[in-house]
């Protein structure tokens, strides 16, 4: 047991001012995460606080945020094992925050809607499975594991830049299917990433891979993209 | 004032799945969501989804009538037996359907869709994405969902259904992210608001599985179906709830005492861990009561280190980051601190196998309806099935309903009443007395339904339990809002809907202590044995405005295919 010092970014947009750091004090018992020690705030202390939630165990994508200064879900974080007295709780930085914790999303899911995630099938389908080998599934491993937190995308100097950037997590979703042996996308998604505001915007700087809570790389995944598109303009090759 | 043809309350499995099939119906449709679909707790689910496919080596001749006797015996024999059939019959096109747009399923060498054993079923037939299952199958549909350009408004909590002539025709919603209150009006509601899990401290589920759809529709004067029959999933982490999934044990996972013992040769002798989940979950229970658990405590092992690194990185990946985030326990090399936990509600919002309540216009799909299939004990695999089969028969019911009517049953404007309604009932919460704590009482309630209403259970604790559950809610009327209007009001969302919370605690309770049989996961020390004779029924709760107790009624079980008989494992 020991008391922890919570130094948490508030912004209130209601009230006209900036934003500002308010520090609550919890008593931290055992495998306390950083997300329980949100909602103890919240219930004890100030009913104000607002942050996203939902599953707890690091799969919904909900809670990414900035903890003493890296990218990490606060539900996956245990607070004694940052080992430190202080700990410090903003909203992901670089994106739009509506209030507290919680930020605009709207223009992360506007540029994964852009990309088309979604299978595409041109084909007559079978009455079964469309059949795929282990070694064809595998491709997808990687990808796949993507929960939409946007740490990737908070944490990117390119998406910092340049409004207009797709971004490592749209992205990754547009390799996890243009890797799938079922997808027939062909040119059809092609040029939603193979552009200005695409891949090449990726100058692999690799904070999105030290960013993300599963341990995924995007940018291996925008790599592979960018050497598929050069593949069709050099040889007209499909993949 | 938003208008659509069909609003589906609630973005997981089942709702998405409804929105699909409605849309696609040429129903206007619209979605409302507290978290963004792709957040919903469907995406937790683990394990996998059954559909007799006949994929595995060793299930050639698996067959939806066997998975529908496998689901009823599992249900110990409460499920209605056409409903099971149906949807286990539905089954095997909707897993081709979601593997057509997608779904990311783990294959066996011939590129064929993997299947794992399961709990309580007879072949292998649990469909699976290593152990993420629920994640690939959620972002599938969300996928669809974008692809198909289904109106989502995201981030809207939906507060109360607003009937009209005994119909319902719409929704007032919290704007999480702009603040106020709005009247969405349709033809018809779909709820699909997932479960309740959250009633008891000791969850698996989501901080979001409140049962809120279930509250609403009970308010409405819709019963909720066998709500004393709750789940708890044999394996929880020790610590935090959190789910290790049913596909550690099919793919040879061991519970061991502390003796080193896998104690279900003395309960399930055959089965052995894989015997269905009310059964694994009283025998881990019994090994911890007779104080054999790991040093005398109340945990037991779940040992996957014979299976290797290699398997676990291929099958259960997502388990093993889990126990060491979670727990701190490497499962390669150590076994994993476990105990039941409360998992699903088998019981929810009274619906037949198209999702229709008894109320015109409100549909519900997915864990917070109840066909019933699972009666007394739902069987792995056939929640994330119940999602997806039920959600398209509700969306494609309310599509045929609404497109066959003459004309809309709803003007497109309300007289925002039922808007103003809401809001006056927070403004009177805003006004209360405030000496008691809503978040207090919350705790309570839940810590109340994990000690009087858990795996075993007998009259008398039940009886404390439910006045102890009655006192809360009178407690309740004390209990005032601390931060009023604004966005992402947490305070406001949190305080309105613990009535709700109490109200389902309560249908649990009081259809808990009047059946005094035991029946799959409802198990009492002081009525041990099933009784067909007086028991072979529905629980029906009714809501009473008057803040007592449900008044309870009774409705026969659909035999027909198979006899009941004694459950051997």
């Amino acid at each position: 047991m020991s008391d922890i010092t919570f130094h948490v970014k508030r912004f209130d947009p209601e009230s006209g001012a900036p934003p500002r750091y308010e520090d609550f004090v919890v008593d931290v018992q055992g495998s306390m995460t950083v997300l329980e020690a949100l909602f103890a705030i919240q219930e004890k202390q100030d009913g104000s606080l607002a942050f996203r939630y939902c599953c707890r165990s690091s799969i919904c994508g909900s809670c990414a945020m900035y903890i003493n200064g890296r990218y990490r879900l606060a539900c996956q974080t245990n607070v004694l094992h940052l080992g430190v007295p202080t700990v410090t709780v903003e909203p992901l930085p670089h994106v739009p925050v509506v209030r507290d914790l919680v930020w605009d999303m709207d223009d992360f899911f506007a540029k994964y809607e852009a990309i088309k995630p979604w299978l595409i099938r041109n084909s007559q389908l079978p009455d079964t499975e469309v059949t795929q080998s282990p070694a064809e599934r595998h491709k997808l491993n990687m990808p796949i594991d993507c929960i939409l937190c946007a740490a990737c995308y908070s944490s990117c100097p390119s998406v910092w830049g340049e409004e207009h950037f797709l971004g490592p997590a749209a992205l990754l979703k547009a390799y996890r299917f243009e890797v799938d042996s079922r997808d027939e996308a062909g040119k059809e998604r092609l040029p939603s990433w193979d552009n200005e505001r695409g891949v090449y915007r990726c100058h692999t700087i690799t904070n999105c891979i030290e960013a993300c809570p599963k341990e995924l790389s995007p940018t291996e995944g925008i790599q592979w993209l960018k050497g598929s598109a050069v593949r069709r303009r050099l040889l007209g090759r499909k993949k | 004032m938003p208008h659509h043809q069909l609003i589906v309350v609630g973005g997981g499995l089942a709702g998405l799945r409804a929105a699909i099939e409605a849309q696609e119906e040429g129903v206007d449709v619209a979605i409302l969501s507290q978290v963004h679909p792709g957040r919903s707790h469907s995406g937790a689910a683990q394990g996998g989804v059954n559909a007799a496919l006949a994929n595995h080596p060793d299930a050639h001749d698996d067959s939806p009538e066997k998975h529908a006797f496998d689901t009823v015996k599992g249900s110990d024999y409460l499920a209605d037996q056409q409903a099971a059939l149906q949807m286990t019959t539905d089954a095997v096109p909707a897993i081709y359907q979601l593997e057509h747009w997608g779904c990311p399923f783990s294959r066996f060498d011939d590129g064929r869709i993997a299947q794992r054993p399961f709990g309580g079923a007879g072949y292998p037939r649990t469909c699976y994405g290593a152990d993420k299952t629920g994640h690939y199958m959620l972002h599938t549909l969300v996928e669809q969902a974008y692809r198909r350009q289904i109106r989502m408004y995201i981030e809207w909590f939906v507060c109360r259904l607003i009937v009209e002539d005994g119909a319902c025709r719409g929704v007032v919603a919290y704007s999480m992210t702009k603040g106020g209150f709005e009247e969405f009006r349709g033809d018809a509601v779909i709820v699909a608001t997932g479960g309740a899990g959250r009633t008891y401290s000791n969850t698996t589920n989501a901080v979001i599985s409140t049962g809120g759809g279930a509250a609403m529709a009970y308010h409405a004067g819709v019963p909720l179906k066998d709500m004393e029959f709750v789940q708890f999933h044999p394996t929880g982490l020790y610590t935090t709830h959190i789910l290790m999934t049913e596909g550690c044990r099919g793919e040879g996972g061991y519970l061991l005492n502390k003796d080193g013992e896998r104690f279900m040769a003395r309960y399930a002798p055959k089965a052995m861990e894989l015997a269905p989940r009310d059964i694994t979950s009283r025998s881990i229970q019994t090994e911890i009561n007779e104080g054999r658990g790991i040093d005398g405590k109340d945990y037991v092992y779940l040992d996957l280190r014979h299976l290797g690194a290699e398997k676990l990185a291929e099958r259960l990946p997502g388990t093993r980051d889990l126990a060491i985030h979670f727990e701190g326990v490497d499962p390669v090399y150590e076994p994993i601190p476990i105990a039941p936990a409360q998992h699903y509600s088998m019981g929810g919002i009274d619906t037949d196998v198209d999702g229709r309540t008894v109320m015109p216009g409100l549909f519900a799909a997915g864990e917070c309806g109840c066909v019933s299939v699972h009666g007394a004990n739902r069987l792995g695999g056939n929640s994330l099935l119940e999602t997806i089969v039920f959600g398209r028969r509700a969306g494609a019911a309310a599509a045929r309903d609404i497109l066959g009517a003459e004309g809309s049953q709803t003007p497109g404007e309300g007289d925002g009443k039922a808007a103003a309604a809401v809001q006056a009932a927070m403004d009177e919460l805003a006004a209360r007395e405030g000496s008691e704590d809503a978040y207090a009482i919350r705790e309570e309630m839940t810590e109340t339904m994990r000690l009087h209403f858990g795996i075993f259970r007998d009259a008398a604790t039940m009886k404390s339990g439910l006045d102890a559950l009655l006192a809360l809610k009178e407690r309740l009327k004390k209990a005032k809002l601390r931060h009023t209007g604004g966005v992402w009001n947490l305070d406001m969302i949190r305080t309105s809907e613990l009535e709700g919370m109490l109200d389902v605690a309560l249908a649990t309770a009081s259809g808990a202590l009047a059946r005094d049989e035991s029946r799959g996961s409802h198990s009492r020390t002081d009525a041990t044995s099933r009784d067909d004779e007086r028991w072979l029924t529905h629980t029906l709760a009714y809501h009473q405005p008057d803040g007592g107790p449900p008044r309870l009624e009774y409705k026969p079980v659909e035999l027909g295919l198979f006899e009941p008989q004694e459950r051997k494992y």
